[in-house]
């Protein structure tokens, strides 16, 4: 592979753990439904054991897009989380007090209460998803930094070489109103995704009445937010680069025209809306369909993959600066050497043998939905 | 430099560095404990899968309950430190992300799925899986645990003794040009197996105590004695492993970071046959004046010891402060070492350098003009690789910022063998009573082995002290300080956060010991009397 190949594959690769994040959003998006769905304690013992099975696979491919950020393009690491300092902490914060909040909300010697973990994960339920897709946003709407390289060698003092141009480090992002409007979708669709595996998960008449209740009023609100961002974003003028020279210039409909220039990104963005809106028209009318949270997990993956693919792939820088445009991060200027990136390359190759693994282990403590009886056990929630 | 950066505060350096160490001190907590119980838990299943006594699976399933409270608080930590390498040391995320992203990104895919993936059939899958896959599941937990271990200390020996990699001028950071220089540097092996194995004692004494503790109240007397039994072959064999192992570590701090070790021993003037220091009169309170001591007051030491210990010969050449400062010595292989002035010269010569290179990289026009420039880029360029190693001493204002304080260095070595010996005495002790007489009749041992749990604490966070307070002010040894690696964030920005973690993690610490504290006196459930 070219130095150019093992860039496009390392953004295909950070653009699939993304995609995958998102549907591991459905944790969250149950979470910050535990009041509405579960009305008695043992209900929302239900939801929280259900998430509590499944809470380490987002955890973890949280963590990993973030080793993997690091490693494959690390200008973006250190300038984004360097400098969106506050956006990122949030977000931090919100998720260390959902690990800890399952495995202490029902245990004898709980200071803080059960009810105090579980407003926790509400929380996090909601900031989680808000901020992530608020911090996706900035990919195609851009951010206040700056980044000069030669200020390593300019000066001895403080030689630091990028930074936020203002002192709100990143919280200026939900200023813009279109990176609000994608984080606010980003949060519906955790809620439809929760409801859908809720729905699959937990074999209980009531929980589940209460999902098919709260499936519509999350797709709704999601749809529109989602179908503005993504016809504004085909709309509006894009940065692109020139590869020979690396100069950094705004382009009309860039993200529209990247769809037309590269075939299988509308491909799978088609797919993935069509198994998403198939997934929830069918578990919304047709009363015994649990399943629904497979075509919408897929079709959200594809989404995302193709959004996120067009904001990397065909010349187009993937965190742009509204700073200082030539600032702005490429899959070219922000990657790691071409020596690293093939040797994580080879380390890829397990990827699939990881995620055989996931699935089968999945499978075997999966093979039934949970029930009333199951959170009786010692180890539950 | 672009007018519109805000001016970086100095105080901003320290709150970085505090919040790092904050957050690091904690999650130095929760992950000895998860490696070292990961084994013992795993034995303790495999006797069940051998024998099918139900007894075996009930004592599984009772420490399991225990990993797992301590478990959550572990990830809960760790998070935040993959993250603030990002959010508080961008420049070093730059510098040497090339490297250092690697060995993050491999934990993620090799180490954290196969922990997450298997921690759950472990702890739910006991009436949904076979034996045999939850006993894989109870050993793949730890495994995976074990493996994330070996990739970040992988990236912590990187920054101690950075190797395999080379600056590019052009991409102006360090590039990898040997992934296997960097992932067995002897520095990783080495502080791998001192950390693994110092983990186990921790899993080892946790488990003593709790059994001790029972025999104490008389109850839970077979889990008790059963569990005291495991725990003590492991701890002992964990203790000799890791004495081992940190008489290894100490010979490789000798030969990469000399100053660590004089901090380490208080050793202001160094030469051949030097002796170790037992103990000495160390004021904890401030930096000794070492330019004009000879030596720490009310020092007694063991003669030709430390020359042992560092060069494998009794007659051994150690530099002390004062000798690394002003350089002349001779090394091992035979060369001169420089005087830190030489080195702050040469580390400014390479800035320099690069400063030029990229100036005149910058103005090139055309290929006329590039051949004509390439001589002199091509001089340039061998001067910056000549000087590179020297790096991070451009950005030295004073020599006296090359001496990392002194008394934390030396107290909490001392802490860390002082205590590492007491702990092969103790467990020595424990498993004599155990097998040779009636452990209950010796009250005063089962009070001891409770008091050795907190011990074991101080032990093990007084060995990460050494660690990281022992190589400052280097972020990356010799490459890049502190001050050069961090974020361009307020000052006011890093003291909120650090707060909110001390807030947030102090309060978590007490909820998950008080969660423990109650999971131990409830005690085990029995599957038999059920």
């Amino acid at each position: 592979m070219t130095y150019e190949c093992l860039q496009q594959y390392w953004w295909f690769l950070v653009s699939l753990l993304g995609a995958l994040l998102v549907f591991l959003l459905f944790v969250q998006g149950a979470n910050s439904m535990i009041f509405t769905l579960g009305k008695t304690d043992r209900e929302r013992r239900l939801i929280i054991n259900s998430t509590g099975r499944k809470w380490e696979f987002t955890f973890t491919t949280l963590v990993t897009f973030g080793g993997a950020f690091f490693a494959s393009f690390p200008l973006f690491y250190c300038t984004s989380f360097g400098g969106a300092y506050w956006l990122w902490m949030i977000i931090l914060f919100s998720f260390v007090l959902q690990v800890v909040s399952y495995e202490f909300q029902h245990k004898i010697g709980n200071l803080l209460g059960s009810r105090t973990f579980q407003c926790f994960l509400v929380l996090n339920g909601v900031v989680g998803p808000t901020l992530l897709g608020g911090a996706v946003a900035t990919f195609f709407n851009g951010s206040n930094f700056l980044v000069s390289k030669d200020n390593l060698v300019e000066g001895i003092g403080q030689p630091i070489i990028s930074g936020w141009a203002n002192a709100s480090h990143g919280l200026d992002a939900l200023l813009d109103p279109w990176n609000l409007v994608l984080g606010v979708a980003v949060f519906f669709l955790a809620r439809v995704l929760g409801a859908l595996y809720i729905l699959n998960n937990v074999e209980d008449a009531t929980v589940r009445q209460r999902c098919r209740t709260a499936l519509p009023r999350a797709a709704a609100p999601f749809l529109v937010l989602f179908v503005a961002f993504l016809v504004r974003t085909l709309l509006k003028d894009g940065f692109a680069y020139d590869p020979a020279t690396g100069v950094i210039f705004m382009e009309p409909y860039k993200y529209f025209t990247n769809l037309l220039a590269l075939w299988y990104l509308p491909v799978l963005l088609l797919a993935g809306v069509a198994l998403v809106l198939y997934g929830i028209g069918r578990t919304m009318l047709r009363e015994h369909y649990v399943r629904g949270i497979w075509p919408v997990g897929i079709g959200v993956v594809l989404t995302v993959l193709s959004l996120l693919l067009d904001a990397g792939l065909n010349n187009t820088c993937f965190y742009p600066s509204n700073a200082d445009l030539q600032s702005s991060l490429t899959i070219a200027n922000a990657c790691s050497s071409e020596f690293t990136l093939r040797t994580m390359a080879w380390v890829s190759l397990l990827i699939p043998f990881v995620v055989g693994y996931i699935f089968y282990a999945w499978r075997m403590v999966d093979r039934h939905g949970l029930r009333q009886q199951d959170i009786d056990d010692e180890e539950s929630y | 430099m672009n007018p519109l950066f805000v001016n970086l505060e100095p105080d901003v350096v320290d709150w970085a560095r505090a919040q790092f160490a904050l957050t690091a001190i904690y999650h130095w907590l929760f992950v000895p404990l998860t490696l070292g119980l990961a084994l013992i838990m795993g034995i303790m299943e495999t006797l069940y899968y051998r024998t099918r006594k139900v007894f075996w699976k009930d004592t599984a399933v009772f420490w399991q309950r225990l990993f797992g409270i301590n478990f959550a608080m572990g990830v809960a930590t760790g998070i935040v430190l993959e993250f603030e390498f990002g959010t508080n040391w961008s420049n070093y995320s730059w510098f040497v992300g090339d490297i250092f992203g690697a060995p993050l990104a491999i934990e993620g895919i090799v180490a954290f799925f196969m922990e997450s993936t298997f921690v759950a059939v472990m702890f739910f899958g006991w009436k949904k899986v076979s034996a045999g896959f939850h006993l894989a599941s109870t050993w793949l937990t730890g495994i995976g645990a074990t493996m994330s271990a070996w990739w970040i200390l992988v990236a912590n020996a990187w920054m101690q003794h950075p190797v395999g990699c080379i600056f590019n001028p052009d991409s102006m950071r360090n590039e990898m040009d040997s992934f296997l220089e960097v992932a067995l540097s002897p520095l990783a092996v080495n502080k791998f197996i001192h950390t693994v194995t110092s983990s186990w004692i921790i899993g080892a004494l946790f488990t003593v105590a709790v059994g001790c503790y029972y025999l104490y109240c008389k109850r839970e007397q077979r889990l008790a004695l059963a569990s005291i039994k495991i725990g003590g072959i492991v701890g002992l064999v964990a203790c000799l492993l890791a004495l081992h192992s940190g008489d290894n570590s100490a010979y490789r701090v000798a030969q990469v970071q000399p100053m660590k070790l004089a901090a380490m021993e208080a050793l202001y003037q160094g030469g051949h046959d030097q002796a170790l220091t037992a103990v000495a009169w160390v004021n904890p309170f401030e930096q000794p004046d070492y330019a004009n001591t000879q030596e720490p007051p009310l020092r007694v030491a063991l003669p030709y010891a430390l020359s042992f210990l560092a060069t494998r010969d009794i007659h051994g050449f150690v530099p002390g402060v004062n000798d690394l400062l002003k350089g002349g010595y001779p090394r091992p292989d035979g060369t001169i070492e420089p005087s830190v002035e030489e080195k702050i010269q040469r580390g400014r010569q390479a800035i320099g350098d690069l400063k030029l290179y990229r100036e005149m990289r910058a103005s090139l026009k055309g290929a006329a003009s590039d051949a004509a420039m390439a001589a002199e880029l091509g001089a340039l360029t061998q001067s910056l690789q000549a000087n590179m190693p020297y790096f991070g001493y451009g950005y030295v204002k004073d020599p006296a910022q090359l001496v990392p304080y002194i008394p934390v260095c030396f107290y909490a070595f001392r802490a860390m063998v002082g205590l590492g010996t007491l702990f092969i005495l103790f467990f020595a002790v424990v498993l004599l009573v155990a097998y040779r007489s009636d452990l209950t009749r010796y009250r005063w041992l089962l009070v001891s082995a409770i008091i050795m749990l907190p011990l074991g604490y101080i032990a093990s966070e007084s060995g990460w002290l050494v660690a990281e307070f022992g190589r400052q002010p280097w972020a990356i040894q010799d490459m890049l300080p502190t001050w050069v690696g961090v974020s361009d964030v307020k000052t006011g920005s890093v003291m909120l956060t650090f707060f909110l973690f001390l807030l947030l993690f102090s309060t978590l610490l007490v909820v998950e010991v008080s969660i423990l504290w109650r999971a131990i006196r409830r005690g085990p459930t029995y599957e038999e009397e059920a």
